[in-house]
């Protein structure tokens, strides 16, 4: 295969794309006007390149990725729905792209009106009293969730709380973002037989620790595309022992229309828009995760939140309690726009028929899948399943990441792999809503295909893939000498 | 309308296999007493051209910068986006793509990333940069993180001259990990490095200096950074307007150990101020405690050892490392990243350094021309980039309502962040306003009476 070069490998000294406006004014010489000391000695070495080499630089670039746009994308935990085109024709419009963040209010009315009404779709979605779309994403979510559940218990004399409890199917980035709250993450066991958490360490956690735990954070459904039936229990569990339950919204898609969290007993709830509402993942961001609590969190809301009063809409300031700011401005409003778009777009019978169709993809999935891969939890899933390769490397070698590479020599992208931690060989499928059923037949098709060859011929699994722009990379080469620049007269990294 | 493209018959026919009869079938795990018996009160579904007409009117509502002539930018900045820019960044296959954990099908954004983390080392004269953080407040809140390190209880310095929506931001997440702030007041609108020296301390874990700072004021950052360095603070600059970087020393010239700041500017819509592009360099000794994502290069496992990228040092990430992560950073602003990318490569070396001369000259034409003008005169004597302070004869929120009625946007009050400060306003003239937008600012400004 092909090498696309750096951009600081082409172009030529004097080479150009964008031209600036002219310069208009009388100027002065910049030593008069800054101190030598702060003047810039050198330019920055940036690339010298045309605009048709940029063009077909960048060009090249995106044809060695692989989107939603491209082809199936079961990556579970993902949601990697369809991202629709007119919400990024809708996020595009010059009155909601060209707008400064400081505009005074009555220049924004339909910006600030957008915040409004989709804090209260979410609020609508979630079962909560209030939303702030201010975080950047899910786990930024997480930790501003957790700053309101610990301002909380200051406030009732209670800030001696420094216990998360987190099960240990969790997403990793619940309990990184317990440590960033200053808390202390306590792992609670899944119960093997239902998948769910295991009521009985719960119990002996919560005895042993009740009047340190400031919270439990769940998702629901779980990692594991499970249910867990047991969730108004574990509330009322938590509840009494003085604690705060949190949704981590990363599998909302399940749920939209069907359950709320707030009606499920939790008290704080992060969307992902950018898995729930289809927003593009672009690559690892931008994302938005809004926060949804209930009427006793309210007042430690991060500020300034929108509201509608008789001269239009404007932002207010939160009241003394409020944690602060969790960043600069508002939101990611242009994540925020496409959002919008989508529920509007799906309304609430769309947005039932969503979960449904998620959930029955999976489980159409999950149904196939089952002759050739041990499951692990074989009942009724959720919006997603764990497969597991621990068939294949048992008994030929073959392992789940092995199973992942072929997978993308078929023109797919590869579930989530290794996780969740507690599953060995795990590949976590979350196949979406907006798949066909042909595209679903062709995945079966090919993972029975891959089982097929760890039988008979596995190195063409072990030594996958073999169709991609370039093979399995050196992970641990590049740890090791890490690389993480380009520098003049670098031919070769190694 | 819907993006759900099994049909009825579809799905009864997969229902079917599963020996199920309905989709309510489905939904037996969730239990009764937690199920919503009711349709969400939300309005009803629109199509695609109600839609558009339903949005088209929210658009229409806000005054945007096509339109209006604006002076503001206090953190924001609005520098002139190349076509080629989101022709590029849109492709779907960048858009719709996840975090590359495949890299064998995800060399596209990664390369593009590296390609980035290079341009942002090569702009702030520093060794490494990661692949972008959500925004320059929070990418200062990272810096402050690192540097108080796991389980710290060390105390950030930082300078009353950084953005209060930044300093806002740092008090909130200190308050949640535990950890103290002193802040350290300006004089004629920068930081005194007299004063900071009385502030640092042998437990200051950080000493954050924005440049040119919030009221555009460039720092003498060769006079506080043996300041910043007498004890073991690691040394954190942060930067709002990236366009300064062309023209003024990089933070690797002035002896900062981190670079932080917000580069959205640079190729990507404001987008009243989200989602933002938040960047971090530093010098090497940081590597493994950087947060967030990073790329690097590598190669093939066998054969042909062809040149790839990786996202690298994963050990020190959230899906690895859990509660010992050096951060909970998991999505990112990787699509702005590429915009950033782009935007760099087509300025180049000679345009980015036309970038900064413009609006350098820009503004202080603009200065120059208001402070001629009775009544107006500068806050500070202190040198600026492309942003200063005026005095003005009446109050900002005065200010405010004759631009209005002249049909711009003046600049940034200050009094909001700076109560003591009510009659002054902050401007920002980048290389996007004419010499006949600024007169028609100067003219709008001659016309205010005290």
């Amino acid at each position: 295969m092909s090498v696309e070069n750096l951009i600081f490998e082409i172009g030529a000294p004097g080479r150009r794309a964008a031209t600036m406006p002219a310069m208009d004014v009388p100027t002065e010489s910049p030593q008069s006007m800054i101190p030598e000391g702060m003047l810039r000695k050198e330019s920055a070495p940036l690339p010298e390149v045309s605009e048709i080499e940029i063009v077909r630089h960048y060009t090249h670039l995106s044809q060695r990725n692989f989107g939603v746009d491209t082809g199936f994308y079961p990556l579970g935990s993902c949601t990697m729905k369809y991202n629709p085109k007119l919400n990024e024709d809708m996020a595009a419009l010059p009155g909601f792209a060209h707008i400064h963040p400081l505009q005074p209010d009555s220049t924004v009315q339909g910006a600030i009106q957008l915040f409004y009404e989709l804090e209260q779709y979410l609020a609508e979605i979630a079962g909560m009293a209030r939303v702030t779309l201010q975080p950047s994403a899910g786990a930024h979510g997480e930790l501003t969730g957790l700053m309101l559940i610990k301002a909380f218990h200051e406030n009732n004399g209670q800030g001696h709380r420094n216990l998360v409890l987190i099960p240990d199917n969790a997403h990793g980035t619940n309990p990184a973002s317990a440590t960033l709250a200053d808390y202390r993450s306590v792992e609670i066991k899944t119960d093997p037989r239902t998948g769910g958490i295991e009521i009985e360490h719960l119990k002996e956690v919560l005895d042993e620790h009740a009047a340190n735990v400031a919270a439990i954070m769940m998702t629901n459904p779980n990692t594991l595309g499970l249910f867990d039936s047991k969730v108004l229990e574990i509330a009322k569990m938590v509840h009494e022992a003085g604690g705060q339950l949190y949704y981590d919204g990363a599998n909302a898609n399940a749920v939209l229309g069907i359950t709320r969290p707030g009606d499920m007993g939790f008290d704080v709830v992060h969307f992902n828009l950018h898995k729930t509402c289809s927003t593009p993942h672009g690559g690892g961001g931008p994302g938005s995760g809004p926060i949804g609590v209930k009427e006793h969190l309210v007042p430690f809301l991060p500020g300034p939140l929108p509201e509608k009063g008789d001269n239009g809409y404007y932002w207010a300031d939160p009241g003394p309690r409020s944690i602060g700011k969790v960043r600069a401005n508002k939101g990611n409003f242009g994540v925020l726009v496409r959002a919008y778009t989508y529920i509007r777009t799906y309304g609430p019978d769309g947005l039932l028929h969503v979960a449904q169709s998620a959930i029955l993809n999976a489980n159409y999935l999950r149904h196939e899948l089952a002759s050739d891969y041990e499951i692990a939890y074989p009942e009724m899933c959720q919006h997603e399943f764990v497969a597991t390769a621990e068939r294949q490397k048992e008994e030929y070698g073959v392992t789940a990441l092995d199973i992942a590479k072929r997978i993308l020599d078929f023109g797919m992208y590869a579930p989530t792999i290794y996780f969740p931690l507690i599953v060995h060989e795990a590949l976590m499928i979350e196949p979406t809503e907006t798949e066909t059923r042909e595209t679903l037949d062709y995945f079966v098709s090919v993972m029975r295909q891959i089982a097929e060859e760890a039988r008979t011929d596995p190195e063409i699994v072990k030594t996958a893939p073999h169709t991609t722009p370039v093979g399995r990379l050196d992970q641990a080469l590049a740890a090791r000498r890490p690389n993480l620049r380009w520098a003049p007269g670098q031919e070769e990294t190694h | 309308m819907s993006y759900i493209p099994n049909t009825p018959e579809d799905q009864q026919a997969m229902l079917e296999k599963l020996g199920l009869s309905s989709l309510e079938d489905l939904l037996a795990p969730v239990p009764e007493n937690v199920r919503l018996r009711r349709p969400l009160n939300l309005p009803p579904a629109l199509s695609e051209p109600d839609l558009k007409r339903l949005l088209n009117g929210m658009a229409a509502k806000n005054k945007n910068l096509d339109v209006v002539v604006s002076f503001l930018g206090a953190g924001t900045y609005d520098h002139a986006i190349p076509s080629v820019v989101p022709h590029l960044q849109r492709r779907s296959e960048f858009v719709t793509s996840y975090t590359p954990y495949q890299p064998e099908v995800s060399q596209g954004m990664l390369q593009a990333i590296y390609e980035f983390q290079t341009m942002v080392c090569q702009i702030t004269g520093l060794d490494i940069a990661n692949a972008s953080l959500y925004d320059g407040a929070t990418a200062m809140v990272e810096a402050s993180l690192l540097a108080v390190g796991p389980g710290g209880r060390g105390e950030v310095v930082i300078s009353m001259g950084v953005d209060p929506q930044y300093r806002r931001v740092l008090h909130t997440y200190a308050h949640a990990r535990g950890f103290t702030i002193k802040e350290v007041p300006t004089r004629n609108g920068v930081t005194s490095p007299e004063d900071l020296d009385a502030a640092v301390s042998a437990t200051t874990a950080a000493v954050v200096i924005q440049q040119p700072n919030f009221f555009g004021c460039i720092e003498d950052m060769r006079a506080i950074e043996p300041v910043a360095h007498k004890g073991k603070a690691v040394f954190v600059a942060t930067i709002t307007e990236p366009a300064s970087l062309s023209v003024l020393a990089s933070p690797g010239e002035y002896g900062a150990d981190i670079a932080v700041g917000e580069l959205m500017s640079f190729g990507n819509t404001m987008s009243y101020g989200g989602p933002a592009l938040g960047f971090m360099a530093a010098r090497s000794k940081y590597m493994r405690l950087l947060p967030g994502r990073l790329v690097g290069q590598t190669v093939e496992e066998g054969g042909q050892k062809q040149t790839g990228y990786v996202l690298t040092l994963q050990t020190r990430e959230q899906h690895i490392r859990r509660e010992r992560a050096t951060s909970n950073i998991c999505t990112n602003q990787s699509l702005l990243a590429v915009g950033a990318t782009i935007y760099l490569a087509a300025l180049g070396k000679q345009g980015f350094r036309e970038l900064g001369e413009l609006c350098l000259q820009k503004a202080h034409y603009a200065f120059r021309q208001i402070t001629a003008l009775p009544g107006y005169k500068a806050a500070f004597s202190s040198p600026f980039f492309d942003e200063f302070v005026i005095t003005a004869p009446v109050s900002a929120q005065r200010l405010q309502q004759h631009f209005e009625q002249a049909g711009i946007t003046g600049g940034y009050a200050l009094r909001d962040g700076y109560p003591d400060m009510p009659n002054d306003m902050l401007f920002c003239v980048t290389e996007t306003r004419s010499k006949e937008e600024i007169d028609y600012l100067v003219d709008v400004l001659k016309e205010v009476q005290a």
